[in-house]
């Protein structure tokens, strides 16, 4: 049972989670398939212009929402109206619908770059795009519980 | 035309007089300012200090020479003087200092001029963004880049205007001077997005289209330090702009009331 505290700010727990989910995600990416792995490429030959664009802009935007979302839960917080399950939800949303963006989008239609080189890639593309999907829709069946909650 | 193989000495000095000649200025305003009020902070000093060595850095001496030549420095400065060097400067309050150093009536006749439509346009954080990563797509994206290193004017114009334009995107961003005129947060995160979008998209594009002259391995490299480089000093942008909107969010009243009430 979410206390009024949380249910009346029960929006911005979940922008903030949905921000935060959002911003983790791309730093994973960026740390571990980039950096890490070197699975990722900077750039790829067949990268289209509107490539580029998509990735400077979703670069950018997941900059800001990681740590303005962090911010954000020191507000609630400060307000003792943070509620971490549906907070999570949107993590959870965020996370996977920003993989699946990367995925499907990013990957497949502007061909930014692959997830990984010199491989058979469908294992890969389905594995990726799989579990964003089923991580999107924990999300969500989360988010939806708390709703419940809300109402009741 | 010649190209100039090498940065000629009056250029570099033409360059570096005004930083030399700011780092001087603000001590002295330090020290008249102690003298009527609390004791000015060391660390905006340091700051200040800091960020207008940085610039000299990038337009003077080995590094500013060595830029010339290659990309990769050339890029290093980039980030130095148009973007570590402002943010420092920025951090180190010059307006306040200079307002607490003067007396009263000459402070109130600059806070006059501050409020001139000129420096209103300049804090709409819309107007250096567009002179700033504008700048920076014409300059790699037309001929300048390479016109810039053939002519002295046009290489310190070009340099003047990335610093510039750096300080006053940062100004107009994080709001650590007297601001007379504040736009809201939200306006303020757009731009900043929209910003970091443009020269992130710049900088991969020089990776993969590299500028007229510029070697391709250089060209990559510096690209990734545009890019990466550019990551982390907004970082530092960024963290300020969301502490100073937790600061400005602290809500007045005690928000636990009516608990009962909603269950």
């Amino acid at each position: 049972m979410p206390d009024s505290n949380q249910a009346n700010v029960s929006k911005r727990n979940l922008w903030s989670g949905i921000l935060f989910g959002l911003g983790l995600v791309a730093f994973i990416d960026e740390t571990v398939f980039h950096q890490l792995l070197n699975w990722h490429h900077f750039y790829d030959q067949s990268t289209t212009k509107i490539g580029l664009v998509s990735d400077g802009i979703f670069h950018a935007f997941s900059w800001i929402a990681t740590v303005g979302g962090l911010f954000m839960v020191a507000d609630l917080r400060r307000r003792a109206a943070w509620w971490p399950k549906r907070w999570i939800g949107g993590a959870l949303l965020g996370i996977g619908l920003f993989n699946l963006y990367d995925g499907l989008i990013q990957h497949k239609v502007m061909k930014l770059h692959q997830i990984r080189y010199g491989v058979d890639l469908l294992p890969y593309d389905l594995v990726w795009n799989i579990s964003a999907a089923i991580i999107a829709l924990i999300g969500i069946a989360i988010i939806l519980n708390t709703n419940k909650s809300i109402k009741s | 035309m010649h190209a100039l193989h090498h940065l000629e000495p009056i250029l570099q000095l033409i360059l570096a007089i005004p930083f030399v000649f700011l780092i001087v200025i603000y001590k002295a305003a330090v020290m008249m300012s102690n003298r009527r009020y609390s004791r000015w902070p060391w660390y905006r000093t340091a700051c200040w200090t800091i960020g207008n060595l940085f610039c000299l850095l990038a337009v003077a001496g080995p590094l500013a020479e060595a830029a010339h030549q290659d990309f990769r420095i050339h890029m290093i400065g980039h980030l130095l003087l148009g973007m570590a060097g402002p943010l420092l400067m920025v951090l180190s309050k010059p307006v306040s200092l200079l307002l607490r150093s003067i007396p009263i009536r000459n402070a109130r006749r600059i806070t006059a001029v501050l409020r001139k439509k000129f420096f209103h346009a300049l804090m709409n954080p819309l107007l250096p963004a567009l002179l700033n990563i504008g700048g920076l797509w014409v300059l790699y994206k037309t001929d300048l880049f390479v016109l810039m290193h053939h002519s002295m004017w046009l290489y310190a114009i070009i340099h003047a205007h990335i610093f510039l334009a750096g300080y006053f995107f940062t100004a107009s961003i994080i709001y650590i001077d007297k601001t007379p005129y504040g736009y809201s947060f939200v306006y303020r995160a757009i731009i900043l997005i929209l910003a970091l979008a443009g020269h992130q998209i710049l900088a991969k594009s020089l990776y993969a289209y590299p500028p007229d002259g510029v070697p391709i391995t250089q060209a990559e490299a510096g690209s990734m330090i545009m890019y990466y480089g550019g990551d982390a000093v907004d970082l530092v942008i960024i963290i300020i702009f969301c502490y100073q909107w937790y600061k400005a969010a602290k809500p007045r009243k005690h928000h636990q009331t009516n608990t009962l009430e909603a269950k």
